[in-house]
């Protein structure tokens, strides 16, 4: 019932899509009936174009980002342990932070083609960067004397590193994850539109381009669905993770 | 047995600057003996503790547990700080369980170990809460517990019962007194509070400032069972007599 409530915005938002196209006050090649756009869905499903889209896209997007996640956690953690690779690091990440990351889509493709690879370098490099910086701020938030209490407990230097610093790192490194998602899905979408022969990102651009807007619209649609499912499910598994939190 | 010899300590400040934190102490802390390090703040008393757990590096002067040199921190020394340090991602039950998983007991023996000591600070009902859902005091019983389930041979404690209201100060120091009863260990017990210290301690080490050095060592050596021990004359003589020795201390420092 909150549910409901909460998006009932959204459900307006359809209603209002739907009489504007049917009542003719936009014009139904700038926006097609909701209608229109469900049926170019099931037709799109019922043609196992989606599904094939969807599934290349998906896999593009899973493997950069936990390739990201990997990596990204590793080095931030061993960034805030140990300075000479901080002082290494910290410079590369404060001049690749400001690189719109879709200036890299030519190069990526440039070195590794149109296919799956050039899409899943171009994520991993640009979604490494937020989950870097959470890992390296939640690691150097861990509190000293909460490694003094583990080592005196017995624990070994690197032992602590596993079973203080990166549990009192996950709040952060939850967020940058969650940011590097966001920002996974707009390069995913944005490379094969530009850079790609399959997905759910070239599936927008040549529908689009042939015209077909109801489907195009279709596309959009799901893509703006898988996003929000995943935040969602992200934002599940974080409460989850940090249930130990006030 | 804890031996210091010569030691000194100095630290940097942000801006670079050498401060002296300890200079030149020179104590001995008895197996079973309950000793306070009483002084203001600055006086070093916490970077006297912190050298004795083994977190910082010894810079002049030795500090020997059992005739055996200390190179780092280690579960023969316990410790207790006035901010809890209780993992905040585990309960209170896998707090205590953490101590006892490094030293390789068996499954069986480390869940009754727990049970034992979570039973021995009067968790039991909160063994499955998170720290985040106790309060102050019931998060430092649960580190006291936490560290006495290793049975460490010496406790170092630092201002534990600083954080806490006055009538859980009072309670937690009885119950402390109580523990340390049960099972006598060395106990190195860093407070600021003149009352606190002659209230728990047999000795009395009493710091100055910048640079930290013994003042002087007092025996504070009462019948701790008697439930009128602060109120008769002996004791609030002690404290007085302790009270201007710090308060001197604290002058000399401006």
């Amino acid at each position: 019932m909150r549910v409901a409530v909460h998006y009932l915005p959204i459900v307006l938002i359809v209603i209002v899509w739907e009489a504007v196209s049917r009542f003719g006050i936009v014009p139904t090649r700038s926006l097609p009936s909701l209608t229109s756009v469900v049926n170019a869905w099931i037709e799109l499903v019922a043609s196992g174009e989606m599904l094939a889209n969807a599934a290349a896209s998906i896999w593009r997007g899973g493997a950069g980002l936990a390739i990201a996640i990997l990596v990204g956690a590793s080095l931030g953690i061993a960034m805030a342990w140990w300075r000479p690779l901080r002082m290494l690091v910290n410079p590369m990440v404060e001049a690749l932070y400001p690189l719109p990351k879709s200036a890299l889509i030519p190069v990526t493709a440039l070195w590794l083609g149109f296919g799956d690879a050039s899409k899943i370098l171009l994520i991993f490099l640009a979604c490494m960067l937020p989950v870097t910086l959470g890992a390296f701020n939640g690691a150097r938030g861990c509190e000293h004397v909460m490694v003094w209490s583990a080592r005196a407990l017995g624990a070994g230097r690197l032992r602590v590193l596993w079973d203080v610093v990166v549990p009192s790192a996950l709040p952060e490194l939850l967020n940058g994850i969650r940011t590097a998602l966001a920002l996974s899905f707009i390069l995913l979408v944005s490379s094969e539109l530009i850079a790609s022969r399959n997905g759910l990102g070239y599936l927008i651009g040549s529908l689009g381009e042939a015209g077909v807007y109801d489907a195009m619209f279709a596309a959009v649609l799901t893509v703006a669905f898988l996003g929000f499912i995943s935040d969602r499910v992200f934002q599940r598994f974080s409460q989850w993770v940090l249930r130990w939190r006030a | 047995m804890i031996e210091v010899e010569g030691l000194s300590h100095t630290y940097r400040t942000p801006d670079g600057r050498a401060v002296s934190a300890l200079d030149n102490i020179s104590l001995t802390v008895a197996e079973r003996e309950f000793v306070a390090l009483l002084g203001p703040s600055g006086c070093g008393k916490s970077t006297l503790l912190y050298l004795l757990g083994g977190f910082l590096p010894i810079e002049r002067g030795v500090i020997r547990f059992n005739s055996t040199p200390i190179t780092g921190p280690g579960p023969d020394r316990g410790i207790v700080f006035q901010h809890f340090a209780l993992f905040p991602w585990k309960t209170v039950r896998g707090n205590v369980l953490y101590g006892l998983e490094k030293m390789g007991l068996p499954r069986a023996d480390r869940e009754a170990r727990a049970r034992e000591f979570i039973e021995m600070v009067g968790l039991s009902a909160f063994a499955d809460s998170y720290p985040s859902q106790l309060s102050g005091g019931m998060k430092q019983r649960a580190a006291i517990a936490r560290t006495l389930a290793v049975d460490p041979g010496t406790l170092l404690m630092d201002e534990p019962f600083g954080a806490l209201d006055a009538q859980t100060r009072t309670q937690m120091q009885t119950e402390l007194l109580r523990i340390w009863r049960r099972s006598p260990k060395a106990v190195v017990f860093v407070t600021h509070d003149v009352q606190e210290a002659v209230y728990l301690a047999e000795r009395i080490i009493v710091m100055s400032a910048r640079p930290g050095r013994i003042k002087a060592i007092v025996d504070a050596k009462f019948d701790r069972e008697d439930p009128q021990l602060v109120r008769t004359q002996a004791f609030r003589d002690r404290v007085d007599e302790v009270w201007a020795l710090v308060h001197d201390n604290t002058a000399e420092a401006r």
